[in-house]
Order: structure tokens, then sequence, then C-alpha cells
């Protein structure tokens, strides 16, 4: 470990914000309106870490505990991806394994966290949260197996920057269904359209917002945080993907540009289409698994 | 050895002794509570000694039954199985004491007792049998002790039902056992272990060893007894039966295959297939449940099924020359064995916990535990994320041996590698997806938000001797969680002893690897203990108040208002509905003033339901058609007797 190789994992904690504030940027851009200011959502955490907080009696230590440890796991997730061709901080082979890990643990912490409350609308929301997070779990992993079989490395840090131009024309409909399956996993994990709208007013039809209904001041801030650098994560594997590898500042910037460009597609899909029926969710993400398994299929050894 | 023998009658006099003290509630519990505390650290001496690398002498000692010999020996392989068996049957017996207890005025506490103790000595005795004919008693012994652990509470019908089911099911499986032993023994010459060879037939003795241990261990569909019988046995007793009991199936099946010599590739297909099937139908079902201890018991053919995709895949990697494949795949389930007893046998001294304060298994009758019983809800939560597979616990460290086995396999050029390797990665991140669903609900449900009756209301928190046991697994999971190391030197000399040729050094690298996951958790906790810390700095001069969970202004909100157990798992048992058959009762409100609603769902087994039910009916019609035999004088049953011999003699004469 290197002083270098820590630089992904800072880069991510710094700006992950931004991404969400990409993504409103791009939305009001098609609907005509201004929108907020690029970083607001760092103006929103600094808001909310100044305020005090106000706790259902309901609760108990797993409500306040969740926020705190779920921030936790997304930081030490953020330290596995790589960034273009810059290996993260902590990398070894099998990571990809820790990452979901990683990501399952901080999704459990924040489904006890809305079952604490004991509201009906936080147990439908972590319903539909380990449900539909059940299904993007194969999806992702068989995704990444597909891109561990193209390389040969287990290790992210080194199985995503191995993914060149060459291998792009060797097996390009391959790493294109995994792409895409990568995508749909992105916007699933992410409570973004076309599986959820994190903009909803309606309790009923929300998933993630439903969760974290009860949570506020810093409680709040440590969940919008961990949720940006959730976004920046999933980002980064899929970026890492479709990045041309090289010089490692080169590729840096280029990947840094990608991730910035990432957050424009989401916010042109979230404009573009409505979300789907909650019905089809399962269908869409049962696909996006389907689109990793031919991708693994393709890729010839 | 004599450590060893010394062990086994400590635990049957214990057992005796409590069954003569039945008198005496009080000294009962001690006594047999005693046998079982001394005879587990006996025997887990030994146990550890020989995994510390020590060579014991066999036992050989002369039996007067046919065939038979009293021939012991603890090799790595049975020294790393009597790990869990006696670890998690100490526990267990300190916290039956407490258990037991309210038990005392009511029903006498001797055979309760006798039959854990006598259980926990045929386990030991079923791992260290060098013998086919002491096996099966040894064996017998087992599956007989635990049936009456079963069905100690036989005034309830539903107790006897299970009791039955387990009794027929669990002989079923022996008779196959008896076929597999009695050709291996025939191909032998002898009905020592060390004789048998594979003989011409290999393929047919895989299968016998599959379906009757596969009986034991609850492999899909084999597995119809396991959701009746444990929930039924008392909490201490259930804890031992799924987090040990059926693991001498498992050590059964790896022993058997350390016989039959290198294995083809179809069978690694067939185990990876039977994980499979067992690992996600064993999750879907569980989830389904409503009663705690039977979700338990669901998840129990889950692991029960992980366990089974590791053997698969250490079994490719033995056919196909592939080292390390075979080390990491046969290490994560041998791994998975020992940490599924420990969060195993957690989960149903938890779950038994709250039934001892509570009074109910319906978890939607529950809720609100955590405030009452704190130190249940802290254990039952370690217990929950070790067995989702979540870092920084045991659990995340044997899926990911097996995980990473299947990332191997699936990378390899070998389709016959390739395709199974696959398989397993789709299931075992399906499997741990639900499973997060399934243990976010059991926990959710019945430890946060309100208490859904008076019972969950005016629950206490149970006494130390049950709650020091539940602490101990919970650290025991930590501790393997934060380092992998030590336990992968526990594994190491039992991978050896299946697995023949050179070692490829797979532990130090497997190792390094878990190391460095192990220290991502260990980084995780500091910074969740930073960010408390940041936490509290934050609120400490600002407003913190308190008032009620937001209910959309809803004037009258009550505990039933709260997403109940069938509400929670409501998306996945519609998205497997085709699989689960969950069925409905709904009664819908009408008209302006309606007077009452009601929805009920129930998931029954469907291999019960579809396959065993008619099966065994035709087999009663059957029966019932030779009635006719059975006229209930005893001269007519000793005319039959007559005849038959001199049937037999005609025959051995002619």
């Amino acid at each position: 470990m290197t002083v270098e190789s820590f630089l992904p994992s800072v880069l991510a904690l710094v700006a992950a914000p931004l991404l969400p504030g990409v993504v409103n940027r791009t939305k009001a851009f098609f609907a005509g309106r201004r929108g907020p200011p690029l970083l607001q959502a760092y103006s929103d955490l600094w808001k909310l870490l100044r305020k005090g907080a106000v706790y259902s009696r309901t609760t108990s230590w797993v409500f306040r505990a969740g926020p705190v440890a779920g921030l936790a796991a997304a930081i030490v997730a953020v330290a596995l991806v790589p960034l273009g061709p810059v290996p993260g901080a902590l990398s070894f082979q099998g990571d990809l394994l820790l990452l979901a890990g990683l990501l399952a643990l901080q999704r459990f912490l924040a489904v006890i966290a809305a079952l604490d409350t004991g509201s009906a609308f936080g147990g439908m929301g972590a319903s539909r949260e380990v449900a539909f997070s059940a299904l993007t779990e194969p999806a992702l992993l068989l995704g990444l197996a597909a891109v561990a079989r193209e390389t040969g490395s287990l290790s992210l840090s080194e199985m995503l920057p191995a993914v060149s131009l060459a291998s792009w024309a060797l097996h390009g409909p391959a790493l294109a269904l995994v792409a895409a399956a990568l995508l749909v996993v992105f916007l699933a994990e992410n409570s973004r359209i076309p599986v959820d709208d994190p903009n909803t007013h309606l309790e009923l039809t929300m998933i993630h917002e439903v969760m974290v209904l009860e949570h506020g001041g810093p409680d709040l801030a440590f969940i919008l945080y961990g949720a940006s650098l959730k976004l920046w994560t999933l980002g980064a594997l899929l970026v890492g993907l479709l990045a041309p590898g090289g010089d490692p500042v080169a590729g840096g910037i280029v990947a840094f540009a990608g991730m910035v460009g990432l957050a424009g597609i989401t916010g042109a899909i979230e404009s573009a289409m409505a979300r789907l029926r909650l019905l089809d969710v399962p269908r869409l993400l049962t696909g996006a698994g389907v689109l990793s398994v031919l991708g693994l299929l393709l890729v010839r050894r | 050895m004599s450590l060893f023998l010394a062990a086994l009658a400590v635990l049957l006099l214990g057992g005796l002794g409590a069954l003569a003290a039945s008198r005496s509630p009080r000294a009962a519990n001690l006594l047999g509570a005693l046998g079982a505390v001394l005879g587990c650290a006996f025997g887990g001496t030994v146990a550890l000694r020989v995994l510390a690398g020590e060579d014991l002498p066999a036992l050989r000692a002369p039996w007067r039954v046919p065939y038979a010999s009293f021939h012991l020996e603890v090799d790595a392989l049975s020294a790393f199985f009597l790990l869990p068996i006696f670890g998690l049957s100490a526990l267990a017996a300190v916290y039956a004491t407490g258990y037991l207890r309210p038990f005392g005025g009511r029903r006498s506490l001797g055979p309760p007792w006798f039959f854990t103790n006598l259980l926990v000595a045929g386990m030991a005795l079923v791992v260290v049998a060098r013998n086919a004919i002491l096996f099966l008693v040894a064996w017998e012994v087992m599956s007989l002790a635990a049936f009456f652990l079963v069905a100690w509470e036989d005034e309830r019908e539903e107790v006897r039902e299970a009791g039955w089911t387990y009794l027929v099911a669990t002989h079923l499986g022996t008779a196959f056992l008896l076929a597999l032993f009695v050709l291996l023994g025939r191909e032998g010459g002898s009905f020592e272990f060390e004789a048998f060879r594979a003989g011409a037939q290999p393929g047919a003795l895989f299968l016998l060893a599959l379906v009757g241990f596969g009986t034991k261990a609850g492999f899909v569909p084999l597995h119809v007894w396991l959701p009746e019988a444990h929930p039924a046995a008392p909490s201490h007793a259930s804890a031992l039966l799924s987090g040990v009991m059926i693991k001498t199936g498992l050590y059964g099946l790896v022993r058997t295959v350390t016989f039959l010599g290198t294995p083809p590739a179809w069978w690694g297909w067939v185990l990876v297939g039977v994980g499979a099937t067992s690992g996600i139908l064993g999750v879907l079902f569980a989830i389904a449940q409503h009663d705690l201890k039977r979700l338990l018991a669901y998840h129990s053919v889950e692991n029960v099924g992980i366990i089974a995709l590791g053997l698969g895949l250490g079994s490719l990697g033995w056919t196909y020359g592939a080292p390390w494949l075979a080390a990491f795949g046969l290490a994560g389930a041998l791994l998975h064995v020992l940490n599924h007893a420990l969060f195993k046998g957690l989960l149903f001294l938890g779950a038994g916990s709250v039934l001892h304060a509570t009074e109910t298994r319906e978890i939607d009758r529950l809720g609100g535990l955590g405030k009452r019983m704190p130190a249940t809800g802290v254990a039952f939560l370690v217990g929950a994320a070790a067995i989702t597979g979540l870092p920084p616990l045991n659990g995340f460290v044997s899926e990911f041996l097996i995980f990473l086995g299947a990332l191997r396999g699936g990378t390899s050029s070998v389709a016959g590698v390739a395709v199974p390797g696959l398989a397993a990665i789709g299931s075992l991140a399906l499997i741990g997806g639900l499973a997060a669903a399934c243990f976010a609900k059991a926990f959710g449900v019945v430890f946060l938000g309100e208490p859904r009756s008076g019972e969950a209301a005016r629950a206490r928190e149970s006494g130390p001797a049950m709650v020091v046991p539940m602490a101990l697994l919970a650290a025991a999971c930590a501790a393997i969680g934060l380092f992998p190391g030590l336990a992968l030197r526990i594994v190491e000399p039992a991978v050896r002893e299946v697995l023949p040729g050179p070692d490829a050094g797979w532990r130090p690298a497997a190792a390094a690897i878990l190391d460095r996951a192990a220290l991502a958790g260990g980084g995780f906790l500091v910074l969740a203990a930073a960010l408390a810390l940041l936490r509290r700095a934050l609120l400490r001069r600002r407003p913190v108040g308190e008032t009620v969970t937001w209910d959309c202004g809803y004037v009258r909100p009550s505990a039933r208002m709260q997403y109940s157990s069938s509400s929670f798992a409501q998306p996945l048992t519609e998205l497997f509905g085709i699989l689960l058959r969950t069925r409905k009762r709904i009664v819908a409100p009408r008209g302006p003033f309606p007077a009452g609603a009601s929805v009920a769902t129930e998931t029954p087994d469907p291999f019960r339901e579809r396959l065993y039910g008619p099966a065994f009916a035709a087999i009663a019609r059957g029966a019932a058609a030779l009635r006719w035999i059975q006229i209930g004088r005893v001269h007519v049953y000793v005319l039959y007797v007559a005849l038959s011999l001199l049937v037999l003699l005609a025959w051995k004469l002619g």
C-alpha cells in the first residue's frame, strides 16, 4: 500500500456528493428548470450535521446504530474499488465478494433500523428493499464473474483496469451485456428510476426513501453521505469496465470524467422514463441476471 | 484415547445420575449438566490435541457381536467434527439448566438430561467409530436419543406427529446405510473401515451414501422431517440437532468418499446440484414461515445446501486435479460446518430464550423484545448477521472460501468445472440475498418495533445460565470473523486427511486473502466506533427530542398496524409463489361499515404434501389389504412363526 493507492478512495470520499448534484442538474436541464446548485448535497450535509434530532419512542439502539455503522460499511467499500487504472486502497483475490458483503451489510443495517420504528411505512420499504436486492445480488456477482473470466483475475483493482480496448474488440458483445446488467444493478441499488423514485412524495410508492423517513439530523447526514458513496462505488465498477486503461494520471482523469458522465446519464434516464410498476421490477432485475449469465457464457477463454 | 472413553463414561454417568435423581428437578439439572460439561471438556481436549498435531493410537478391542469390533480412532477429520459436537453441547447443557427449570414442577427432568447426554455421546462415537457395525450402533443410539428429545413434550399432538415423522425418516435413511455398508464390507471382506474399498460400482455406493447420509443432513427433498422435528424438541436440544447432529450426515458422506478414491466428475455435479436446490429452497421456505423455530430449522436445510456446494466444488477440484479448487471447496465446506454449529446453535438458544420469556414461537405475536431482553436481542442479532454471511463475522469467512472456489471454477476453461462453478456463484448470491431478507424479518419482527401481544409486552430477560452461553457463542462468531487465520489452522489437518497428494500451500494463500478481508472488517469496526463518537459530539449541544413514530397523522396507531412476518415476506413469497404455494385465506372488508377483515397465510412443505403424503397414504392402503392376517390371538402368531421357520428350513436344505 502506497500513498497513491489511497488517492482514489480520498477522491471518492470528497467527490461522491457531487454525483447527486450532477444527476439533479441534468434532470433540471431536461425539465427546463435551472435546478439546485451542483454542490447542493454538500450544503445539505453541512446543514444536517449541525442539527439536533428527534427520535421515536418506539426506537432502540438499533435505530441509532444503523446510520453510523452503515456509513462505516460504505466507507470501507469505497476503499475496494479502483478508479479507472488506479487500484483501490485495499485489494486482494476475491475482494469483489467483500464488496458485495459490505453493500449487503449497509443494506441490512438500513433495513433493521427501518423495522425498529415500528411503522408500517418502514416495514413496507424494508420488505421491498430486501426483495429487490435479493435479485440484484446474483446479477452483480455473475456480471463481475464474467469480467473475472475475461481477465483471469478475481480482484477488482486488477480485473477492471485489465479490460482494455483489445478485450472489447475480442469480446465486445459479452462485455456489453455485462455492462447493461451492471447499469441495471447500479440504478436499482441506488434507488433510481426505473426501480425507485428518489423524488416521490407518496410514502406508499417509496422503497428506499420510506425506510429512512424517521431519521433526522446527523443520522440523516450519515445516511445521505453513505448513499452517495454507494452511488460512487457501484458507478466506479461500471466506469472501470467501460473506461480504457492507460496512464494512471490521464486514465484517472478520464475515469473521473466518466463518473460525472454516468451521473449525467442517470439524470437523462430519470428524465426520459417513468418508474416501473412495483410488480414489474423483479422482471427487470431477473433480466439483468440473465444478461450477466449470457455475458459469462459468451466470454470464452 | 482413554481420555475420550472417560468423556463418554462421564456423559453417560451424568445422564444416568439425572435419571436416578428424576424426583428432584434441581438434582437432575445439576447431575445432567455436570456430566455434560465435564464430558465435553474431556472430549474437547482430545479433539484439540489431535488438531494440534498429536497422533493418538487407535483403540481396538474385540466385541462379541458378529463382524463387529470396538475400533475407535480420532484422526483430524474426526477431531474436526468432535470440536463443534463437544463445544456446542457443553454450552447447550449450561443453557438447559436455565431453560428446563420452569418445566421442573410439571415434568420429570431426568429423561431429557439422560437423552441429551446420550445424544452427545452417540454423536461423538459416530465420528470416531472405525467399524461399520459399531458405527451403525452409534448411529442408532444418536438417532433414538434424538427421537426421545423430539417427542419429549408428548402431550401435544403436533409433537407426537413430529416425532413419528422423524422416526420414519431416520430409519429409511439407515436402511440405505445398511445397504451401503453391506456392499462395502463385501468388497473389502471385512467391516473394518480400513478394509473398505470402492470395488466395481463406486457410483452406486456414492448414491447410497448420498441418500442415507443426506436424509440425516437434510438435503432437499429428504429434508421433510427436519422442519417438523427440530422445532418440537426443547430449545437446547433443537440447537444440538440443527447445530451438530445433522452434520454427522455430512461427516458420513465425506468419510465414505475417502473410501471410494478419486471421485468421477458427476459426483461433484450431483453435489453442486443438490446443494443449490437445498440452499435455495431451504431459504425460500424459511422466509415463508411464521414460527420462529421452524424458520430456523428450514435455514439449516439452506446451510447444509451451502456445505454441499462446497463439497461438490471440492470434489470437482479433486477430479480435475485442481488442488486449489479442491482445497477451497472442502475447507470452506468444513469451516461452514463449524460456523453453522456456532451461529445456528446461538440462534436456537436465542429462540428458546424468547420462547422461555413469552411462551410463544409465533413471530406475529412478538415484537419489541430488544428493549425487554437486551442481551438475547444482541446475541440473536450477531447470529442473524453471521448466518446471513455479512462481514466481519464467521459466516462470511466460510462462504467466502466456497465462493472463491466457485469463482475459480467459474473462470476455468474446463466446461465440467466452469458450468457448476457458475451455478454455484449464482445460487450462492441468490441464497445470500434471500437469507438477508429472512433474517431481517426474523430479527426485525421479533425484537424491534412495538410488542404485538401481552406476552411480548411482559417479556423479561432470561437468567445468566441462558445468557452466558449465547454470549460465548456470539463471541466465537466474531472471533472467527476477525481472526480467520486461526480457523484455517483448525481446518487444515482435516482437509489434509481427505484430499490425497501433496498439499499445494493453499492455507497460507487463503490465510493471506482472508487476513486482508478481516483487516477490512476490523477497519469497519474502528470506523463505526469513530463515527459513533462523532455523532455523540455533534448531538451533545443540540436539542434531541422524543415523539411518536410518523403515522401520516392517523390518530389511533396500534401495534397491529406494524408490518408482520407475512406482510414482510409477501413480495418474495409472491415472486416465488410457483415453488412455495403459499395458501391465503382472505376475508375482505365489505360494505360501507365493514365489521371485520382478516388475512391468514400458511406455507406447508410441498414435498410433504405432494410427494410423501400421497406415497405413504398408498403404502398404508396396501398394508391395510393385509389386515386379515392380523387376528389378534397368540396361538395363531406362534403358528406363523413355526411356519416361517419350516419354510426357511426347507429353503436351506433344498
